[in-house]
């Protein structure tokens, strides 16, 4: 009650000043397709925020600095021992200051939680044909986004200066430094000179806590704030067309659940923080060039480039005399590939359509619905795939107990071998799928698959077999019929209109209410065409949700603050009978 | 309170699963204050926060799920073509009789002077590398060692031929010269008559000295294989072999380790003659 009373002055009083309900009365109506693959994009933010908070904790011990100082503290091996102001802080705010490690850890947990969040994110976006006009903006800027996500965690875990991420850091300056004509200049504006250099650390710390960090947010706010505008894209189903949104409204459901995620985000990025050690900087000891860990892993996002690294074949050459080390290929021109083909799939894709696609979608494909992209898809997951596992060949090479140059011959046959077949799998599947219509690979028959591979006549190609037609298409013929997809149109009690879309299969309820009924038909004949609008009696509570639903909220509400007063009314009588004198 | 009387089982056991996810919550909260201020302790930390948070998380999820409705609702999705009129409009105040843009002249001599800007604007850049620190060239092909310079240990003491072990390798650094990236290198004892090519630097007494950093990607070779006379880097496990001048023989390597050219001063100790008969370390466009 209090707060009910306390929440409208609140919004009163921001109203008489900003004029907000209009807009809020929208925003809180809009609409969120109900689907797992949509959450993908939230964790990154969320690993984004849980990021930024554990990082400003950080930044108050960390010292961005190589001078030499001497670390004495609570870590007896290295207490005493002379090592760079970044190692020696680092391992300060790891064991004498408290909550440190924890903080440290779930900073690091939660960047790998972030990177992989954006790539689940981009393969469904991807998988789906997300990125299809009118999206092509926020597929760059989320593309934009994952290469700065993975800058900014190998800055992040190069500035506590110790000997793994000290030779990873070497690594990416030789990589660079092999860029003809400009790669020497280029590693030497970056790093003030010859590896390793006193500037490199402040640099990158500067990097990594403020550039990075503020174009990230900036690109965030744009990402968030196209979607809102072009509204969630959904998959075909019932009642769902190019025109409309179907799904749960943002108030009260996807409040409460979007909510739920980010306090699942913190909790796993804590409890990873607390229980799962990561990244000890004090076994591998101060950066010393001299010196090398092995075995040798990147983090997981950057160990594609170092599988690539690895796996490439000793190619040097000279053009005009001058030389191209050998890092060029596999790491300059295979990262700038990836990115590249990144950056330009989506006009790629529409290039290669016999026409033009310049139609916008909302309706996005299911992933069997286009087998050359879920092949080319999956054949290019399967070659990164073994490049993970190369980055890990010396690791590989001990369990296996093979000799490391046996693996190193072993994943090259595989790094041509597995991408190739992989896609020839995936390409097949999807088309036998399309041309079964069956719900899952489980079901699949000999026929479908033997129709797949037809390729003469284009039985694979016709029927798309997945989701159901249009409502639109399937009410022409059954106008009339007491299952014909229709919409119904009622005035409320309080002079509001509301719609809804009913069919054989669902009913969906408009999203929030009408002024006027000219305007309540609008908005359906934008969601549906031409559909049959009849008006109908208003039913009891808010059409589309069981009829308890609306009072159940509330009632959790009422439930707490009910135990609240009678813990009120506890302490108040124990209280008393404290004071009472003993009889 | 409303509803009271509507006797619905399974709301009343899901909001009594919220109300006590969130109690469980606040205990995972005071658990964490009491760890901490008792003196931390980084797992029960984790865990309590871990719980402090799961609680929130499952009392919201069930929330969401068990009293909140799911689905049921369409909203409109405008198609994006603007109306012919608002785009006419638009396109009339842009580029209108008093528009900006159509003073050509005007805009091409801003043009120029934003452009010079922005060349201008680069120029600050050069600063990244402190003028009185050597061009990128030059400083890749050089290292302090030098004719005369010894050989030192990591703790500074200088090396005679006799102190190289059998069967591994010594580090080596140009004396006054420990922590520079550059000028690792490491000796190690062969026998002359297992040479298939003579070792670039010469050797003194079995003797021979390398670079230690790949020519890959600049990682220290740090991983001797006595048996082959191998060196082994680390990072992307490029092989060199030492019995023919440090030619590389597996991995992604090109070119084979730099020698140093060695000899022995008046007081026995092992001093360079000269630079590194190559530039070490990681490849760059300048280096011939």
């Amino acid at each position: 009650m209090i707060t009910r009373w306390l929440s409208g002055r609140l919004a009163r009083s921001l109203d008489d000043r900003l004029r907000v309900a209009p807009v809020l009365r929208r925003a809180l109506a809009k609409v969120f397709p109900d689907h797992w693959s949509f959450m993908f994009g939230e964790i990154a933010l969320y690993s984004f925020v849980v990021l930024v908070l554990t990082g400003v904790f950080l930044t108050l011990f960390f010292e961005p600095s190589t001078a030499d100082t001497v670390y004495s503290g609570a870590y007896a091996p290295l207490d005493g021992s002379r090592t760079s102001a970044a190692y020696a802080s680092t391992v300060r705010l790891s064991f004498d200051v408290r909550a440190g490690l924890l903080m440290r850890q779930t900073h690091h947990w939660s960047a790998l939680l972030f990177v992989g969040a954006i790539v689940l994110h981009l393969l469904r976006v991807f998988f789906t044909g997300a990125y299809r006009r009118p999206r092509e903006i926020n597929w760059l800027i989320g593309v934009t986004m994952l290469a700065l996500a993975l800058f900014n965690g190998f800055t992040g875990y190069s500035i506590p200066d110790d000997l793994l991420s000290g030779t990873g850091l070497r690594i990416l300056y030789s990589v660079t430094q092999s860029i003809p004509l400009v790669g020497e200049w280029l590693v030497f504006l970056a790093a003030g000179g010859e590896f390793p250099t006193a500037e490199l650390v402040p640099r990158m710390f500067v990097s990594h806590v403020l550039l990075v960090p503020a174009v990230l947010a900036a690109l965030i706010a744009a990402h968030l704030g196209i979607l809102l505008r072009q509204k969630h894209s959904q998959f075909p189903g019932p009642g769902r067309t190019e025109n409309n949104v179907v799904g749960s409204r943002f108030w009260p459901s996807y409040t409460v659940r979007t909510l739920a995620l980010f306090a699942w985000v913190l909790a796993v990025a804590f409890a990873l923080g607390g229980l799962a050690q990561i990244n000890p900087v004090w076994i591998y000891g101060p950066f010393d060039p001299a010196q090398a860990t092995s075995p040798a892993q990147p983090d997981w996002y950057v160990a594609w480039g170092d599988g690539a690294l690895r796996l490439f074949p000793a190619v040097e050459f000279r053009v005009f005399g001058r030389l191209v080390p050998s890092p060029f290929l596999p790491g300059v021109v295979f990262g700038g590939l990836t990115f590249a083909g990144l950056y330009l799939w989506p006009f790629l894709e529409r290039r290669r359509r016999r026409r033009r696609d310049r139609l916008a979608h909302q309706l996005l494909d299911p992933p069997r619905a286009h087998p050359a992209r879920i092949g080319f898809g999956v054949g290019v997951l399967a070659l990164f795939a073994v490049l993970l596992a190369a980055a890990a060949d010396d690791i590989l090479a001990r369990i296996l107990r093979l000799p490391v140059l046996h693996v190193l011959s072993i994943l090259r046959v595989l790094a041509l071998a597995l991408p190739v077949s992989a896609g020839v799998v995936a390409y097949l599947v999807a088309r036998a799928l399309r041309a079964g219509g069956g719900r899952g690979i489980g079901e699949l028959t000999r026929s479908d698959v033997r129709s797949a591979m037809r390729f003469g006549s284009r039985a694979g190609g016709v029927s798309t077999g997945v989701g159901d037609p249009s409502p639109v298409a399937t009410a022409e013929p059954a106008a009339g019929s007491h299952d014909a997809a229709r919409i119904e149109l009622w005035r409320d009690p309080d002079g509001l209109w509301r719609w809804r879309y009913r069919d054989a299969v669902v009913v969906l309820a408009a999203s929030q209410a009408y002024r006027s009924r000219p305007e309540a038909e609008r908005a359906a004949a934008t969601a549906y065409g031409d559909l049959p609008a009849r008006e109908v009696a208003p039913s009891g509570g808010r059409t589309g949700e069981p009829a308890a639903m609306r009072e159940r909220a509330g009632r959790i509400a009422g439930r707490a603050g009910g135990y609240l007063a009678l813990a009120a009314v506890a302490l108040w009588r124990g209280r008393r009978a404290r004071r009472r004198p003993p009889p | 309170m409303t509803g009271r009387g509507t006797p619905d089982r399974r709301e009343r056991v899901s909001s009594a699963v919220v109300a006590a996810a969130f109690g469980v919550s606040a205990l995972g909260a005071a658990g964490f204050a009491a760890v901490y201020a008792t003196g931390g302790q980084t797992q029960l930390e984790g865990l309590t926060l871990a719980v402090a948070f799961a609680g929130i998380a499952v009392g919201l999820s069930v929330w969401a799920r068990r009293l909140l409705p799911t689905g049921g609702y369409v909203e409109e999705h405008e198609p994006f073509d603007s109306p012919p009129a608002d785009l006419r409009l638009a396109a009339e105040a842009l580029t209108g009789p008093e528009s900006p843009v159509r003073r050509r002249g005007l805009l091409a001599m801003l043009g120029l002077a934003l452009g010079a800007l922005a060349g201008a604007a680069l120029f600050p850049l050069r600063s990244l590398l402190p003028f009185d620190r050597q061009r990128p060239a030059r400083a890749l092909r050089t290292t302090p060692w030098a004719a005369g310079v010894r050989l030192v240990r990591a703790d500074g003491t200088p090396v005679r031929p006799a102190d190289v072990p059998d069967g591994t390798v010594l580090t080596v650094f140009p004396q006054g010269h420990r922590s520079r990236g550059d000028v690792p290198a490491f000796a190690v004892r062969l026998d002359p008559a297992r040479f298939t090519a003579p070792p670039p630097g010469g050797t003194v007494a079995g003797v021979v000295v390398y670079s230690l950093l790949c020519t890959h990607a600049g990682c220290p070779v740090a991983l001797y294989l006595q048996g082959t006379a191998r060196v082994l880097c680390p990072c992307h496990q490029s092989t060199f072999d030492l019995l023919a001048g440090a030619r590389p023989v597996a991995g992604p390597a090109a070119r084979p380790l730099p020698g140093l050219p060695i000899t022995v001063d008046v007081e026995g100790y092992l001093v360079a003659t000269g630079d590194f008969t190559a530039p070490p370390g990681a490849g760059f466009w300048s280096l011939r």
